[in-house]
C-alpha cells in the first residue's frame, strides 16, 4: 500500500504541471493585445501609440515565446509567488487565502446535513422496499437530480430572502463584517464562524450561520438524491445477503438487524461517494456562491475568467487539482482501510 | 440479437418511469418541431427566428396575459422563448453528447485495445483533464474563446470526453480476452475492424446509457453558462439566458418577489422536465442493462 501511495503522490506533480500548462497555452491563444488589455487600463489604451503599446508588451514579457512565458509563471510559482490578482487587487496567494475559508466552511457546514439526512433517507426507503414511502423518496431524488441548482437557489431566494426575509444573500452583514475586519478579531483557525465563537462574538457567529442556510439548502437537495440513490441501492443489495437472513433467523429484532448488520456493511460504497461529494463541494461551488453574492473561491476563479485575469484562473486551478488529486487518494485509501478485501495495488 | 433487442423494448415499456420519460421526451420533440407553428415569429423576425421578440417597451416584467401565456421579461415574450428555446436545448445536449461521446469511444477503444504505453499516456492525460472542475473549465474555455453558444458547446465538448473514454476502456480491457476477439484476430481481421464490428457493439450499451444521463446534466450546464451571462446573446432563445433576466427582480423587488413568479417558473419549469425525461429514460436503460443497480 505505501509502493501505491507514493505512486500515486508523484503523479501530483505530473498532473499539475499538465494542467497549467493547457490552461497557460489556452490563455496564450488569446494573443499579446487582448493579454495587454487585462494589464492597462482601457481608456489609457486608446491614447496610446502603437509603439508605446509594443513598450508595454515588452514590458510584461507579452511578446515572449510560450515556453518562455510558462517558464517564467512556473519558476515563479515555484518561489512560492502566484503573481498579482487582478480581480483581487493584490496578490494571488493573499486573495485566494482570503476567500477560500468561506468555501471550505460552507462545505463543511453543508457535509452535516447532506450525509445525515441522505443516508437515513435511502436507508428509510430501503427498508420499506416498494411501499408508499419507498416510491416517494425515489420520486424525491429523481426529480433532485433533475433540478439545475441555480433554478432551485433562485426559488430558495424568492422565498426565503424576499418573500420571508429570514436568510439573506451574502458571506455576512455589513455590521457582521465591521467586526469581522477589525483589528481587534483575532483570527485563529481562519474559518469565519468558528473564529467569531473564539472571539466571543456570538452574534457575528449566528449572523455566519444565517448567510449559510441558503447555499446549504441548495446545495443539499442535489446531493441527497446522489446519495440515497447509492445507499438505497446498497442497502437493499446487503438486506438480501445470508447474515442478515441468519440475524434475523436467531430471533434479533428488526433493529438491531438493520442497525448492526446491514447498515455497516452498505455503507462501503457509500464512503466513497461521501468522499466525492465533499471533494464536489469544495470545488463546485462557482454556482451557489453566484446565485447567492459570496465571496468565495469559485465566485472568484469565475470572475477572474471573465476578466482574462490568468494569474488569479492559474492560482485556482492549481488549488482545485490538488484538491481533486489528493481528495480522490484519500478515498481510495479510506476505502482499503474500511474494507480490507480491497487490495491497492 | 434482435430478440435481446425485443425483449428489452417491452421491459422497458413495462416500466412507468421509463414510459413517463419517453412521453415527456416526445413532448419536446413535438415542441421543438412545430416551433414555427406554436410560436410563430414576427414577419420583422423572419431571419432569425431564435431572437425573441421585443413586444413593449417598459422594462418591468409582465404578468401572463392573453397575448402573452407566460408573461413578458426584460421586454421579451418568455412563451415565445421558450418554445424556441426547446430547439436551442436539444441542439446544445445533442451536438455536444454526440461529438464527446465520439472522442471518448476513440481515445478509450484505443488506449484498451493496445494497452501499453500507448495506454499509460491516453490515461495520464485523461487525468490531467480530469483534475479540473468541469464547470470552471467550461466557463475558461468559453470566455477565452469568446462568448456565445458555439462557444459554450466547444468548451463543454473539450472537457466533456473523460468519463466515456474511462467507462469504454474498462469495458474493452474486460471485453477483449474472450474467445470471439481472439478468434476475430486469428482469422487476419484488421484492429480497427475488430474494434468497431467486434468490440464495441458488445461494449456500446453503458455508454448509451451514460450519454443519455448525460444530455440533461449537459444542458443544465449551459444553461448555467447562459446564467451567468457566458453563454447565449441578449434576446436569443435559451432557457438559461431567460433565467438569468428573472435574477435582477428576485434580489430587487424586496417582500413582492413573488409579483414576478412567473420570470422563473415558466423557464424553470421546461428545464426541469427536459432534464427529467433524459434521466427517467437513462435511469430505465440502466435497471433493464443491470438489475442489481436497480433503483
Amino acid at each position: 500500500m505505501t509502493a501505491y501511495i507514493i505512486r500515486r503522490l508523484l503523479l501530483l506533480p505530473l498532473v499539475l504541471f499538465g494542467i497549467t500548462l493547457i490552461v497557460f497555452g489556452l490563455f496564450q491563444m488569446l494573443g499579446p493585445d487582448k493579454l495587454l488589455s487585462a494589464y492597462i487600463n482601457p481608456n489609457l489604451a486608446e491614447k496610446l501609440s502603437p509603439e508605446e503599446m509594443e513598450r508595454f508588451k515588452d514590458k510584461y514579457g507579452l511578446n515572449d515565446p510560450l515556453i518562455v512565458r510558462y517558464g517564467k509563471w512556473i519558476s515563479s510559482v515555484l518561489r512560492g509567488d502566484l503573481g498579482w490578482s487582478l480581480v483581487g487587487k493584490e496578490p494571488v496567494a493573499s486573495a485566494m487565502a482570503k476567500r477560500i475559508p468561506f468555501t471550505v466552511e460552507l462545505a463543511l457546514y453543508a457535509l452535516v446535513p447532506v450525509v445525515g439526512v441522505g443516508i437515513w433517507l435511502g436507508v428509510a426507503a430501503a427498508v420499506r422496499h416498494n411501499s408508499p414511502v419507498d416510491h416517494f423518496i425515489r420520486i424525491f431524488a429523481i426529480v433532485g437530480w433533475s433540478f439545475p441548482d441555480f433554478v432551485f437557489g433562485l426559488f430558495v431566494l424568492m422565498i426565503f430572502y424576499s418573500v420571508l426575509g429570514w436568510f439573506p444573500p451574502g458571506n455576512m452583514s455589513l455590521w457582521a463584517e465591521e467586526i469581522f475586519k477589525s483589528s481587534a478579531f483575532k483570527h485563529i483557525t481562519g474559518l469565519p464562524s468558528i473564529d467569531a465563537l473564539l472571539n466571543g462574538q456570538f452574534g457575528v457567529f449566528l449572523d455566519c450561520l444565517r448567510h449559510l442556510v441558503g447555499p446549504i439548502l441548495t446545495i443539499s437537495w442535489l446531493w441527497w438524491a446522489y446519495l440515497l440513490r447509492i445507499t438505497r441501492s446498497s442497502m437493499l443489495e446487503v438486506l438480501r445477503k445470508d447474515y442478515v437472513r441468519t440475524a434475523r433467523a436467531k430471533g434479533l429484532d428488526e433493529r438491531t438487524v438493520i442497525n448492526k448488520h446491514a447498515r455497516r456493511n452498505a455503507m462501503i460504497p457509500v464512503t466513497t461517494v461521501a468522499g466525492a461529494m465533499i471533494i464536489g463541494l469544495l470545488s463546485g461551488t462557482v454556482i451557489v456562491e453566484a446565485v447567492f453574492n459570496r465571496t468565495g473561491i469559485g465566485s472568484f476563479v469565475a470572475t477572474a475568467a471573465t476578466q482574462l485575469d490568468y494569474a488569479s484562473v492559474m492560482g485556482g486551478v492549481l488549488f482545485y487539482s490538488t484538491i481533486l488529486v489528493l481528495g480522490n487518494l484519500i478515498i481510495d485509501i479510506l476505502y482499503a482501510i474500511i474494507d480490507p478485501r480491497i487490495r491497492l495495488t | 440479437m434482435e430478440k435481446e433487442y425485443k425483449r428489452m423494448l417491452k421491459k422497458f415499456f413495462r416500466n412507468p418511469s421509463g414510459v413517463l420519460g419517453l412521453a415527456l421526451l416526445f413532448f419536446f420533440i413535438f415542441v421543438a418541431i412545430f416551433a414555427p407553428v406554436i410560436a410563430p415569429p414576427q414577419p420583422s423576425n423572419k431571419y432569425e427566428p431564435y431572437m425573441m421578440p421585443i413586444v413593449t417597451w417598459s422594462p418591468d416584467p409582465q404578468p401572463p396575459s392573453k397575448e402573452h401565456p407566460f408573461g413578458v421579461s426584460e421586454r421579451r415574450d418568455i412563451f415565445y422563448g421558450v418554445v424556441w428555446g426547446t430547439r436551442t436545448a436539444f441542439r446544445i445536449g445533442l451536438i455536444v453528447t454526440g461529438v464527446s461521446t465520439l472522442i471518448g469511444l476513440f481515445i478509450g477503444s484505443i488506449s484498451a485495445y493496445y494497452g501499453g504505453w500507448i495506454d499509460e499516456i491516453l490515461m495520464r492525460i485523461t487525468d490531467i483533464f480530469l483534475s479540473i472542475p468541469f464547470l470552471i473549465a467550461a466557463i475558461v474555455l468559453t470566455t477565452l474563446l469568446g462568448t456565445g453558444l458555439d462557444k459554450v458547446m466547444i468548451a463543454m465538448i473539450v472537457f466533456g470526453w473523460m468519463g466515456t473514454a474511462r467507462l469504454i476502456r474498462g469495458n474493452i480491457l474486460q471485453a477483449k480476452e474472450e474467445q470471439y476477439v481472439l478468434a476475430a484476430k486469428a482469422i487476419g481481421v484488421s484492429t480497427p475492424g475488430i474494434i468497431v464490428k467486434h468490440l464495441l457493439p458488445n461494449t456500446i450499451f453503458p455508454v448509451l446509457i451514460q450519454a443519455s444521463m448525460r444530455m440533461g446534466s449537459l444542458v443544465i450546464t449551459a444553461a448555467i453558462l447562459s446564467f451567468l451571462g457566458l453563454g447565449a446573446p441578449q434576446g436569443y432563445s435559451d432557457w438559461g439566458a431567460i433565467l438569468n433576466y428573472a435574477r435582477n427582480w428576485m434580489l430587487g423587488a424586496h417582500g413582492e418577489a413573488l409579483k414576478y413568479w412567473y420570470t422563473i417558473v415558466f423557464p424553470g419549469t421546461a428545464m426541469v422536465l427536459f432534464v427529467l425525461a433524459w434521466n427517467l429514460i437513462g435511469d430505465t436503460l440502466r435497471d433493464i442493462f443491470d438489475p442489481r443497480l436497480r433503483i
